[in-house]
Parts: structure tokens; sequence; C-alpha cells
């Protein structure tokens, strides 16, 4: 009673409030629920579906379509291998999450774990039919494009961040026109110019799988984003940090990676983890240059079909619900994490 | 004497020199390549492009275009539409996102979860693909524009949204509305995202400058007995302010260069215009080009403006 007086009526404008918020919301959830619950249709039936359109979902479109949903054009009797592959590489960067995995042989887990994903999704060796990467598609796509753009991103990020605070003039400037140029612009266009003008940069006759290329312009699109991120960490660095290490005569690497890098990314988790998070949220727009990853599939599953085409919208919104489970435990996560890294620090 | 290897200052130019170096190489290299390329294609280069006639037709446009005119005035309408979407998107995106900031201290605790839940909902979708959610809504969902029922004189249907203007009220005429100010469901549909998306983000930069002023200051104004609407107006905003400036342009500038997934939807904005421009001439190079050099415009221009109105903002020390 008391916490419902103190949270809910204190006084007359909030009294009206939770009034008028309360019925506007339990409106809005009954119809939601109904809808989305209550009415819907669950099986894969188009006759069912079509005589629930408009009072009821029909998660019927999921149920049919999951397969081309989940793994785009990938041919359809091989599709145990991008389940495979998904769950190894979903395995390998979950255990990432672990603190008792934060060790230096990992990284020899990491590159077996990819080997593993590539020659699964490729095949062409130990008998498994070659699938090109044009085939690849769904979710595999869209968690290889994210892990794989942020694993390429970090390094060069924290090299522009250091090339930025560089006493180095001509390196410090050229970091500074990269970082600017690529953040001033916006990724749909990085992304057309790995569609359109990559293939014009390569020696003529070579090509270049697009997958990679796209991949290639993802990395260097998110590395400005993090280096300005790291930028901010290195810039909170007290001058007594680097004058400590010079005085000990560190060398200027050996000084980066035992004295300023750890305490200067350590103070940057949130930004770092935010980065990641829109990177992986990125990854959405490389349909517009016709990659298929979970958007791309959706289209291509539902569009096709007359029967089903009507219910594109329960696709998108399981689709949705894809994307927000990993960038809302990416974001609780990333709380983790600082509070790992802040956990020595004495207040 | 020390070898001249050893001395910092001669290994820094040295270095600067390399990488200067390599840089030109890489740059010489791509250039070579793709003159090459174009050469070996038959592809043309040069702006010479932009005088011919573009051939196409722009849906919507702010001021009168033909598929006569050349390239240029095609691309001036894209970039006109692009503008159109990200002013209003950002004063829509601004007052959104302040009120679900500032909804978050409220003491209504429905209230404060209603905003909590949009800010997670909304951050942890992509932007794409809440714009092709409000796109397929609109043109699927809604009834059509002979269905429509206005409510206060506002149409909704798949025509898009049709608002009264001054006095000019819209009205159904044969299959569509007319009169009125009239959103197409493309431009609509833009709108709807960037405006709910980018407000998500502005409601956590608005709430934690609020919550970074000192506890003293709203207690002070409290015991000098504004109300908490004065408090928030007079003491805790215009603090705020100074911490929440930086970020909110940052956010801005998302907005518009978010603002080329118009291409998804259909609405001609300068990305998907380009993009036809592309299909049409093969000069990728050249369009691509004017895609950078414009939003790296937008972004010098917003960035400046918004340092201009930082630096109002600042503390003056005296």
């Amino acid at each position: 009673m008391n916490w419902l007086r103190s949270n809910l009526f204190n006084n007359v404008f909030n009294s009206s409030v939770t009034v008028l918020l309360g019925t506007l919301l339990l409106y809005a959830l009954t119809q939601a629920w109904g809808w989305a619950i209550g009415q819907a249709v669950w099986v894969a039936d188009a006759e069912q579906c079509h005589a629930a359109r408009g009072t009821g979902a029909c998660w019927g479109v999921v149920a049919e379509k999951y397969r081309i949903i989940i793994f785009g054009r990938y041919p359809f009797e091989e599709q145990w291998r991008p389940l495979l592959a998904t769950l190894l590489l979903m395995a390998l960067l979950l255990a990432s999450c672990m603190r008792v995995f934060w060790q230096r042989w990992f990284a020899a887990v990491w590159v077996v774990v990819l080997t593993v994903f590539f020659i699964l999704m490729h095949g062409g060796v130990l008998g498994l039919a070659t699938v090109t990467t044009d085939q690849w598609g769904g979710l595999p796509l869209t968690i290889l494009l994210a892990s794989m753009s942020v694993l390429g991103a970090f390094p060069l990020g924290i090299l522009l961040a250091l090339g930025r605070m560089s006493d180095l003039p001509v390196i410090r400037s050229l970091c500074t026109v990269y970082i600017e140029l690529i953040r001033g612009v916006p990724l749909i266009s990085v992304l057309f110019m790995a569609s359109f003008l990559f293939p014009l940069f390569m020696p003529e006759g070579t090509s270049i799988d697009v997958l990679v290329r796209v991949l290639v312009a993802m990395v260097l699109f998110a590395a400005a984003y993090l280096a300005e991120v790291i930028r901010g960490g290195l810039q909170a660095i007290p001058r007594g940090q680097y004058e400590a290490a010079v005085s000990l005569g560190m060398g200027y690497w050996l000084m980066q990676r035992k004295i300023i890098l750890p305490q200067a990314l350590a103070t940057v988790v949130p930004g770092i983890m935010n980065n990641f998070i829109s990177t992986f949220k990125d990854t959405s727009l490389v349909t517009i240059v016709s990659l298929y990853e979970l958007t791309g599939s959706l289209d291509l599953a539902v569009n096709s079909d007359p029967d089903w085409m009507a219910y594109k919208l329960e696709g998108y919104l399981f689709i949705a619900l894809i994307y927000f489970v990993f960038c809302f435990s990416l974001s609780r996560y990333s709380q983790w994490v600082e509070r790992q890294v802040n956990r020595g620090k004495v207040h | 004497m020390m070898a001249f290897w050893r001395n910092q200052k001669t290994r820094g130019w040295l270095y600067q020199f390399a990488a200067l170096l390599l840089v030109a190489a890489c740059i010489v290299w791509l250039a070579d390549n793709t003159l090459e390329n174009m050469r070996v294609r038959g592809i043309q280069s040069g702006f010479g492009f932009l005088a011919q006639p573009a051939g196409f037709d722009i849906s919507e446009s702010l001021f009168a275009y033909e598929s006569t005119q050349p390239y240029w005035q095609a691309f001036l309408t894209g970039l006109g539409n692009t503008l159109k979407a990200a002013v209003l998107g950002i004063i829509f995106t601004t007052i959104l996102g302040v009120l679900l900031g500032v909804g978050r201290f409220s003491h209504n605790i429905l209230l404060r979860g209603l905003c909590l839940t949009y800010v997670e909902i909304f951050r942890n979708i992509p932007l794409l693909l809440q714009l092709l959610m409000w796109y397929l809504v609109i043109v699927e969902l809604l009834p059509t524009a002979r269905e429509a029922e206005p409510f206060l004189g506002i149409y909704l249907s798949k025509a898009g949204l049709s608002l009264p203007w001054f006095g000019d009220v819209p009205v159904k005429a044969g299959f569509g509305i007319k009169g009125g100010v009239t959103l197409s469901p493309e431009f609509f549909a833009l709108l709807l995202g960037l405006v709910i998306y980018t407000a998500s983000y502005i409601a956590e930069i608005v709430r934690s400058g609020i919550a970074s002023v000192p506890r003293g200051q709203h207690e002070a104004a409290y015991s000098l007995g504004l109300s908490r609407a004065q408090t928030l107006r007079f003491i805790q905003l215009p603090q705020a302010l100074r911490v929440i400036i930086p970020p909110l342009t940052n956010q801005y500038l998302n907005l518009t260069k978010n603002s080329s997934l118009a291409v998804a939807v259909g609405y001609p904005d300068l990305v998907s215009i380009a993009n036809t421009s592309i299909n049409q001439t093969g000069r990728a190079v050249e369009c691509i080009a004017v895609i950078m050099a414009v939003y790296l415009t937008l972004s010098l221009l917003t960035s400046a403006f918004m340092g201009w109105y930082n630096r109002r903002a600042a503390i003056k020390e005296r």
C-alpha cells in the first residue's frame, strides 16, 4: 500500500498520469496479447492464417520458412553445416565472454574454430560439397560478419587511436584525416564503395569475393569509430604514467602494451561494447549490397511466395527478436565487464 | 658517437617518411589499377555526365523536377530530400528524446518503466529493420486513402500522412486525399524510423546529462521553493546541457547519415539517386565521390554549428 502510494499516487498529477497511462497500457497490452498470442496461428497452415488475418498474428510463416530465414540461400540438404558452424562460433563467442578463458592459449582456439567454421561453410574438402560465399546467408552470415568485423576493427582501431595521439605530425594527420573521413560519411556509401569500387581498385584480372570486400568495408568503418572511443581512454591517462614508463627506460611499444593501453582500454569498456553492438546492428546494411544476411534472407523467404507474402510483418518481428536478444545480452554483458575491470580500483 | 638510427628524433622522421611513402604508394597503386580497369572495361570517367539529362523521375521533390533535367539537378533534388528528412528528423527526435530522458526521473514508476522499456527495445533493433517494418505497416496494414477515416482532420492511410496546414484541411477526393500537407508513405516511414530510433539514444544522453548535475543543485532549488518543473527548466537542464551537447551533436550527425537508409524504403534521398545514377551511367567513382563529399560537408557544417552553440552554453569563467 505504501509502495503504491509513494510510487504511483503521491500527488494529484501523478495519480492522473498513473490512471491515464495505466488505462492506455492495459488497452495496448491486451490488444497486443490478443494479436500476438491469443488469436495467433502457430502452425504453418496458410488457410488458418488467412482466416485469422487482421485479428491474430500468423507465426506459421516462421514455422514454414524458418530454414530460409535462418540460413538464406544455403543449399537445403547441406544446412546442417551452417547450423553446426553457427553453433560452434556462438559457443566460442560465449566462451570468450567468460573470465576463465581470458588466456593467451585461447587465441589458438579462435584460430581452430574459425578454420572449422570456414571448412564447414565453404566445403570443398573432406568430401563436403563446395558452397560458394554468395550462397551463404541468414544468421551464420550475420554472426560471421559481426565477429570478423569486430576482430579486425579492434587492432586497427587501437593503431589509429595511437596514431592520432602520436607526437609525429605526419602520422597524426594521416590518422586524423582517415578517422574524420570515415566518420563523416554513412556506412552505406562505404558499402557501395566495397561493391562498386573495390573491384576497380584491384589489378586487372583479379577478383575478390564480395563477402571479403564487404568485410573489409565493415572493418574500415568500425575501426574509425572504435579509434575515437579508444582515444578517449588514452586522453584520460595522466601524464605521470607516460613519464614513469619512460623513466623506467621503456620503449614506445612496451610502454603502450604494459602501461598505457591496459588502463586506457579499461576506462572505455562501455564505449567499446557500444561499438560492438552498433557493428552487430550495422551488419543488417549488407542486405543493400545484396548479401543475404538475416534481413535479406527474410525478403528471400517471403517475397517469392504469394501464400505467405502477407505475413511479412511476423517475419520481421521474428528477426527483430533475434537481433534484440543478441544486442540486449551484449549490453548486459558490457555492464558485467565494466564491473570486472573496475574491481581492482580503489574508489 | 651514437649511430644516427638510434636517435629518437631521426627515427621519428624516418617512420613518418616511411608512412607517407607507403600511403602514397598505396594511392598510386589503387589509382593506377582503377584507371587501367576503367580503360579495359570501357568505363568513361569525369564529371561531364552531370550536365546530361538524367532521364529518370523522382517521386517527390522540394522543387519542381522533371526527368529531362540534368543529373546535377537530380542530385540537388536528392540532397533537398535528404535535408528535409534530416532537419525534420532532428527536430522531432530531440523533442521525443528529451521527453523520454526526463521521464526517466519521474516519481511515477509506471512512466519511468515505460521510458526505460522504450529505450531498451528501440536501441537494440537495427534501424534498417525498423524502417522496413514501419514501411510495411504503412503500405500493408493501414486503410487505403478511400477507406481512411480522419482523426482531428488528420488522415493516416496507405497514401501516407495528411495533415491540416494553416486552415488548408485535407479532404478525400476520388482515390486519394487532397489539400493540407501530405507526407508520402516512404518519407513518413523514414521519418518515423529515424525519429523513434534516434530518440532512444538521445533519451540516454539526456538522462546521463541530468544525472551529472550534482544533487546539491536541485536540493538548493527545492529549498528556494522552486517547483519540480521549474527546477528542471531553470537549474538542471541548463547545467546538463553542457554535458549533453557534444554527444547530442554526434546523434544529429548519425541521424543525418542514417537518413541514407532511405534507399531501402524507396525514398529518393541523395544516396538512392546516386545509386540509380550509378546503375544508369556506370560512373561509380564519381557518384560515390559526390555522396561522400556532400555528407562530409554536412558533417563539418553541423559540427561547426554545434561547436558554436557549445561554446555559448559553456561555463563562462570570470
